[in-house]
């Protein structure tokens, strides 16, 4: 049967197994927009910006497992997704986007709404394509699904001009997809895993250090929480790999790097044996890099060749999927009769607990003054037994809920690790709270990152996402003004606001609840409102401690040993 | 050091975009690139050179290989392999030095492929160190216009590098 292209689109992401879309109608893709209206397989939701719509496809993704999808037209719908597809393409999330453009024949003629889309996004994902026949639709859709949720994920774009959602062909859709230039390896090779093994069993002082593949991963988390109980290992994350070991596993020690715990920092430093389990050595994690674990030799898991080695040597690189190697090295330890030695590793662990001691997130609450701000953090915890699925933006709120929130499962724990973009958070939310309607989401953020896509509002509204929005409210750009005063002798350039909105009022105008808290004793009260709320979104701007800084902290520079404790 | 690498990419528009795009985004350095469509034509050669340590070359080999349209890469320098570059040259030529262009076409082994009343263009075939030295001895003679491929490259022995049939 012949199918137009935009036809051909919507059975495509039948056959997908799409079940939700985010995006945003133009004249591009109103042919797609027409066919989208007419089919009841996936949902669409209507964001308010394209950047939006990238970044709830990657909140979709991240806490589904599956592919997030988004749709934006041409020109200006293109380049306001750009970011978004820089976000995922940083943090490894997979998402197809797929976007409109100038019919084949104005290509290149600067048409109304054209832009270069397959160049300017050409860094920004992991691959895009022009589609230029409609008879290469499908195979093209196909492709890019495939390539977006295999090896190392991540963003792919399908730019497709007008003219082709209107032409038809016959329809068939490629049952299966091999493209001869692309093959991921999932599987760790059996000699390297027995070296792994080998040398794990004769460290005496171990440490595991994994990152956001140990989440995405499949059952990767489960994995990494089975080998660290056996290897009696204690595990840092990086700030995209925490949940994959619950906070209160008694092996793990927090975060590492720039703002890490102490302990974290100094198992690192300190560790005769570092496995790097789906992390890439981000100079946010590592610091000076001679002074990253200076004592250790290296094993490196990763799916992507091209992070093993570029930072950081590994001594003993393993190229293959974070689950399905760990599942190897697990039962080649297990087949061993060679068992770690327990007397190293307790005198490793008291050394350890050493470091523990010095409670390096301690911090004092006032009872009748102003509000810290990793005290909401703690109650956030505390109301939602570390259940929550927490979305941040970006700056000093950001970090103390990586720092203080305590996840006790993976894929709950929503920030832009990579890119570092203000704005994801409330964006990112609706993704993730259409994917699972049930979970409580927070969005943690400040009065900075809050104002960069607060229009979501008006989407949370119209398809009555319960979200909760915590604004930690201290008047500046927190981390801006928090390396000024450290490094730029307080010269606090334009990290202040002179204005700022009633943030309260204004989630009422969008049909929210507002509150605002001001004094420690309305907090508990304001939290338990909005986790009973079950439809409208709520908005607490919570006034916080104006110049609170986050520590620890590794100065730009330093060895991740060389903390400033406070 | 100098590294002159192999890449069988999918012959499709872009490509050469991503490659090059993948040395400026990363700040690597490309010495010279040159492309044509192998005996299978869906596929294309690339011999480039570039210049880096041992971990920028083994960066540079790992991101051509995440590219998705990049079906393999060969870093010829680690193998036995022979090099050939093209070089067109137009040489002033008149009364006086007619004779004298002529003769070091001769020893360098070139060929004249066009002639004018004012100027010979040569072609010559031979490793970069070869067409260096002949441009530098044609240099006083007052060389017009030149312009060169960049070097092609192939392991040395009876093994090819090709995609592996199914």
């Amino acid at each position: 049967m012949k199918l137009t292209g935009a036809q051909i689109f919507v059975e495509c992401l039948k056959r997908e197994g799409v079940e939700l879309i985010f995006g945003y109608p133009g004249g591009a893709v109103l042919s797609i927009y027409d066919e989208i209206f007419k089919q009841n397989h996936f949902r669409h939701v209507l964001v308010r910006h394209e950047q939006s719509a990238l970044h709830a496809a990657n909140g979709y993704a991240r806490v589904s497992g599956r592919c997030g999808v988004a749709i934006v037209t041409s020109g200006p719908g293109a380049t306001n997704a750009v970011t978004g597809l820089a976000d995922s393409y940083a943090d490894s999330v997979p998402t197809v986007c797929f976007s409109g453009q100038v019919p084949t024949n104005m290509i290149g003629n600067d048409a109304f709404q054209e832009a270069d889309t397959v160049g300017i996004t050409r860094s920004a994902t992991k691959h895009n394509f022009l589609v230029k026949r409609v008879e290469d639709l499908a195979i093209t859709i196909r492709q890019a699904f495939h390539i977006a949720t295999t090896g190392r994920q991540g963003p792919v774009l399908v730019d497709i001009p007008k003219d082709i959602t209107n032409d038809t062909c016959l329809f068939e859709y490629p049952e299966t997809v091999d493209i001869r230039s692309y093959k991921p390896v999932s599987q760790g090779h059996p000699g390297q895993v027995r070296r792994a093994a080998k040398m794990l069993l004769e460290a005496e002082r171990p440490m595991i250090y994994s990152g956001g593949g140990a989440v995405s991963s499949v059952g990767g988390a489960e994995r990494l929480t089975e080998l660290a109980s056996l290897l009696n290992a204690p595990v840092t994350n990086t700030l995209m790999g925490l949940g994959a070991i619950p906070c209160d596993d008694p092996h793990f020690l927090g975060m590492l790097g720039m703002h890490g715990t102490y302990e974290a920092n100094m198992a690192v430093t300190g560790c005769d044996l570092l496995i790097a389990i789906g992390a890439r050595f981000d100079d946010r994690v590592t610091g000076r890099l001679d002074g990253f674990a200076p004592n250790a030799k290296v094993i490196h898991i990763d799916v992507d060749p091209s992070s093993i080695s570029k930072n950081i040597h590994a001594h003993l690189p393993i190229v293959g999927d974070v689950g399905i190697v760990l599942k190897q090295l697990i039962d080649e330890l297990a087949r061993r009769e060679t068992k770690a030695d327990t007397n190293a590793l307790a005198a490793w662990w008291q050394q350890i607990d050493g470091w523990r001691g010095r409670d390096c997130l301690h911090f004092e609450q006032p009872s009748d003054g102003k509000i810290k701000p990793q005290e909401v953090i703690r109650r956030l915890h505390a109301a939602t037994a570390g259940e929550a699925i927490v979305v941040t933006d970006v700056g000093q709120h950001q970090m103390w809920a990586a720092q203080h929130y305590g996840f006790r499962k993976p894929r709950r724990w929503l920030t832009s690790g990579g890119l570092g973009t203000m704005g994801y958070g409330l964006p990112a939310a609706l993704g993730a709270q259409m994917a699972a309607p049930d979970a409580r989401t927070i969005v943690i953020t400040g009065d900075g990152s809050f104002q960069m896509c607060t229009q979501e509002l008006a989407t949370a509204f119209q398809y009555k996402l319960p979200i909760t929005v915590v604004i930690l409210n201290n008047g500046y750009l927190g981390m801006v003004r928090q390396w000024q005063e450290m490094f730029y002798q307080q010269r606090y350039s334009h990290s202040y606001f002179d204005a700022l909105p009633n943030f309260a009022k204004l989630a009422e105008a969008y049909g929210g609840i507002g509150i605002k808290v001001e004094q420690l004793d309305q907090l508990d009260g304001a939290i338990s409102r909005a986790m009973a709320e079950r439809e409208r979104f709520m908005v607490l701007d919570v006034i916080v401690e104006g110049e609170e800084n986050v520590y620890p902290m590794v100065p730009a520079g330093a060895a991740i040993n060389e903390m400033v404790l406070s | 050091m100098r590294h002159t690498l192999a890449i069988l990419v999918e012959n499709e528009a872009g490509v050469m975009t991503r490659v090059t795009g993948l040395f400026s985004a990363r700040g690597y350095n490309i010495e010279s690139l040159s492309v044509a469509p192998t005996l299978d034509e869906t596929i294309s050669r690339m011999t480039l050179v570039t210049r880096g340590d041992e971990r920028v070359i083994e960066q540079i080999n790992k991101q051509l290989n995440k590219l998705i349209p990049v079906i393999k890469t060969e870093d010829l320098s680690r193998t036995s392999h022979m090099e050939r570059e093209l070089v067109l040259v137009k040489v002033q030529a008149k009364h006086e030095t007619r004779a004298e262009v002529l003769r070091m076409a001769d020893v360098f082994r070139a060929s004249v492929v066009d002639v004018s009343e004012e100027s010979y263009t040569l072609e010559l075939t031979g490793k970069a160190g070869k067409i260096d030295a002949f441009l530098r001895m044609l240099t006083p003679l007052h060389i017009i216009e030149m312009t060169r491929t960049g070097p092609i490259g192939m392991r040395r022995g009876g093994k090819a590098f090709a995609v592996e049939e199914k």
